[in-house]
């Protein structure tokens, strides 16, 4: 393959934050033609790579070349003229703006007396009919669709720009699977175009389905090049993980656990057809102490819907909840502390984390709140707290002063957990804790989620990803259209039954 | 991985952005209709009201703070507020009466105090862009600073007297009828009208808008966002100093104190006019139709005669409060659609 001049050359790159090395020495090709899958666990590397590729960041060291000129990108907009596009896992367009605008925001076609709109409108639907969406209103606001469209209009932005790169970073993580087909449709329709494809997902099915090649990263070092055809899945995985352990025989193990006792006492938690207008309905369950309840449904069915109202952060208006045998009513999320409920938010950029606090005071915040502001948490006992949990759960980099925003996806949300079990929940709710983390921290979760089980918390699971609910939960919730349909417990159930429910129930 | 299937409802959903698009329109909307329903109000009451006169002095008195509140909808719709305004507007007075009073040719005088008011803002745009402050403190200090230099220039009142700013102070176009307004007004719409172009036309505009949505996202699309969030606030300068040559129109004098909290009133005016301080919503037009709204209410309080002036500022502080309320309750709604 080296007889062909690859389009981008990343030669040896260096990058580094206060605290942090993230880059060292990393290489990256990617070719006309071809997807190009970028591998590695949380906080290999992968996305500051990327932003180094895109001109976010500032490289330390190393080279960048892009069709055989070498470039030094300080800003989004110079890697955009190198023709080079992407698309980020959190979409980023305006909300506020019609689809069309998105997706020709900056290259509007203009004539005499300003920006021709009626051209934008042609433009864009052009694109959008190439990408087969066609049914999208391209005058519609973009803040009206959901964020599987809105990536797809960031795709279709992407193409219309006739990039001869295009970075797809976690492209997949909030799509359904038909939706996941439609784009995959999408890259290989630009891949025989000859646009080089830089593709990173934590799917690694996807990334077999439709890589060619791949680079694979580990903690910030290149541990190699390889086409996707010679290297096996659990090649991959120990490659990432960099020890030879089967990943997914300890998933397994976190099935063997106690069983929860449900006879004795009263459920922890039993709602009632409780529900909220608008929000979600019908929502009746018993969760007992050391229970796992998994919520299961399709995007948009009110999974967060009804975790937000077991939390008190939106307050019912219908049914009953009882909360260790008495009734409640959770007028606000501080309630529902004081009751032991914590609730570890899907949006761990805009409703969890302060990015700009280190691992240590993001920590200790729930703890410091649930005790009230004027007994303040001594400062070695946040330390010995920030040590042990950083263990616990092998945070990376284990350095409590490291600021939040310089972690992986994934090494944030272990320090969102932490923060919760400071505080010693009876109740916890977990809304998409594995969401766009890899293999190995995904793991890490479900075995921490299993003995907590085990230690006797209860616990609501929520997960796009149906296996995964499976796997861990006691008995499993199942909603449609806003509204519980059912609640099984969890005997040798599988996907097909559960897909079953969904289809056959008229809500 | 799920492999659940989808239920798409693409007709459905395109059905519900329609009319969110319109949504987009609620709050100015609902700011014209209040301003007519007020008008329709004010002729049933006041015999003379629904003269057509009535209204364009509403636009004759008001001249500078549509102006003024065309500049801040540019600087509110990229989610900064700009509250210099007010003090430039004197500063742009203070220079004008002076420079008169030593003999300067009048175009001179208008085109330095232009320049004057473009630069001051398009400093106050620097230093919040490359040192990364909120514009409430740099426009803060930017208040201060030019309130500061009208009493270097002088701190007792200058009267102006040069013949072509009393010509402009008295000067009349006459409209059919009996109607009329001053030149002030036909430069005031100029400027309105060339603002909705340079928004709705132009990629500076989008940018603008773009900036509201979401300072990130635009940047990572490759918009020149440094560049607008700077100019923006050039532009809020220049419409100071536009208000400022056309509140000389109106009152022939310069005095340190003029135009004191008038930065309030263009913020009133533009969240009454629909936009949103958090940017990204909003237009040119709904902040004129603001200005109109707050000159409606001053305009009842002087028919009523019998009321303080002051009621003016309290009904005004309602009409901010509901209209605050209001636009709550539209975000509110986009969200659960």
């Amino acid at each position: 393959m080296n007889e062909i001049v690859p389009v981008v050359d990343m030669n040896n790159i260096s990058i580094e934050f206060p605290g942090v090395k993230a880059l060292d020495g990393v290489s990256l090709r990617l070719f006309q033609g071809e997807v190009h899958a970028l591998m590695g666990e949380n906080g290999a590397g992968k996305s500051t790579l990327i932003k180094a590729l895109t001109g976010v960041y500032a490289i330390d060291g190393g080279t960048i070349t892009v069709m055989g000129v070498q470039h030094s990108f300080s800003t989004p907009a110079e890697a955009q003229a190198a023709r080079i596009s992407t698309v980020y896992q959190e979409v980023n367009l305006c909300p506020n703006l019609s689809v069309e605008e998105n997706i020709l925001l900056g290259r509007e076609p203009r004539r005499r007396g300003g920006i021709h709109w009626r051209e934008v409108r042609r433009k864009a639907k052009d694109v959008l009919e190439q990408l087969q969406l066609g049914h999208i209103d391209p005058g519609s606001i973009l803040s009206s669709h959901s964020i599987a469209i809105q990536q797809l209009v960031a795709i279709a932005r992407s193409v219309q720009v006739d990039a001869k790169v295009l970075i797809l970073d976690e492209p997949t993580s909030s799509l359904d699977s038909d939706e996941v087909q439609q784009l995959f449709t999408v890259i290989r329709t630009l891949r025989d175009r000859g646009v080089a494809i830089l593709f990173v997902s934590h799917f690694l099915e996807q990334v077999y389905d439709i890589s060619d090649r791949m680079t694979v990263l580990r903690n910030g070092k290149l541990v190699g090049e390889f086409m996707t055809r010679d290297l096996p899945r659990m090649g991959l995985i120990s490659k990432m993980i960099g020890k030879e352990m089967d990943a997914l025989a300890e998933l397994e193990e976190a099935e063997s656990r106690r069983e929860p006792d449900r006879s004795e006492r009263v459920p922890f938690v039993q709602a009632e057809n409780l529900g909220r207008k608008g929000s979600v309905q019908d929502v009746t369950v018993a969760i007992h102490a050391g229970e796992i309840l998994g919520l299961a449904g399709l995007l948009g069915s009110g999974r967060t819907e009804t975790a937000r109202l077991l939390f008190g952060a939106d307050r019912a208006d219908q049914g009953q909840l009882r909360i260790g045998g008495t009734a409640r009513t959770l007028r606000t999320p501080r309630s529902a502390i004081d009751q032991g409920v914590a609730f570890s938010s899907e949006n761990r950029k805009e409703e969890g984390l302060i990015s700009d606090l280190s691992v240590r005071d993001n920590l200790v915040l729930a703890m410091q709140a649930s005790k009230g502001w004027l007994r303040r948490v001594p400062g070695h006992t946040q330390d010995q707290l920030a040590e042990k949990f950083i263990r616990a759960l092998d945070i990376r980099p284990a350095n409590k002063d490291a600021l939040i925003q310089n972690l992986s996806g994934g090494n944030q949300q272990k320090v969102l957990l932490a923060r919760w079990l400071i505080t010693n929940p009876k109740l916890l709710i977990l809304d998409e804790p594995t969401r766009g983390i890899d293999i190995g921290a995904k793991t890490q979760i479900q075995k921490l989620i299993s003995s907590l089980a085990s230690d006797g918390m209860s616990i609501i699971f929520i997960s796009a990803e149906l296996e995964e609910v499976l796997r861990l939960s006691d008995h499993i919730a199942i909603l449609k259209d806003r509204r519980m349909v059912a609640d099984i417990p969890n005997d040798g159930v599988t996907m097909e039954d559960v897909m079953t429910i969904i289809a056959g129930s008229n809500a | 991985m799920s492999v659940l299937t989808r239920t798409p409802a693409p007709q459905g959903r395109t059905r519900i952005s329609r009319l969110q698009g319109k949504a987009r329109y609620a709050p100015t909307l609902a700011t014209v209709g209040l301003f007519l329903a007020m008008f329709a109000a004010g002729a049933i009451m006041y015999p003379g009201f629904l003269s057509g006169q009535v209204f364009l002095n509403l636009l004759i008195d008001n001249t500078f703070l549509i102006v003024l509140a065309v500049g801040m909808t540019f600087v509110i719709l990229t989610g900064g507020i700009d509250l210099s305004v007010g003090s430039v507007v004197a500063l742009s007075m203070m220079i004008a009466a002076a420079l008169l009073q030593a003999g300067w040719n009048p175009i001179a005088v208008i085109a330095l105090v232009l320049l004057t008011g473009a630069t001051f803002g398009l400093l106050m745009g620097l230093v919040i862009q490359v040192f990364e402050i909120q514009p409430f403190i740099v426009t803060l200090a930017g208040l201060f600073l030019a309130r500061g230099l009208c009493y270097v220039i002088s701190v007792d009142s200058i009267t102006v007297t040069d013949p072509f700013f009393t010509a402009m102070a008295q000067a009349r176009i006459p409209l059919t009828g009996n109607l009329f307004i001053a030149p002030g007004v036909v430069i005031a719409l100029v400027v309105v009208a060339i603002a909705f172009y340079v928004l709705h036309q132009t990629r500076f505009g989008r940018t603008v808008y773009a900036i509201g949505g979401g300072e990130s996202s635009a940047l990572l699309m490759g918009l020149a966002v440094p560049r607008t969030k700077v100019l923006v606030y050039g532009i809020s300068g220049l419409c100071s100093a536009i208000a400022g040559i056309l509140f000389s129109f109106y009152s022939l004098s310069g005095y340190s104190l003029a135009a004191t909290g008038l930065e309030l009133d263009a913020i009133a005016a533009v969240v009454v006019g629909g936009t949103l301080l958090t940017g990204g919503y909003g237009y040119v037009l709904g902040s004129l139709a603001g200005v109109l709204i707050l000159g409606i209410v001053q305009t009842f309080i002087s028919y009523e005669g019998t009321l303080s002036s002051w009621w003016t500022r309290i009904v005004i502080g309602a009409l901010l409060l509901a209209f605050i309320l209001l636009q709550k309750l539209f975000s509110r709604k986009v969200k659960l659609t």
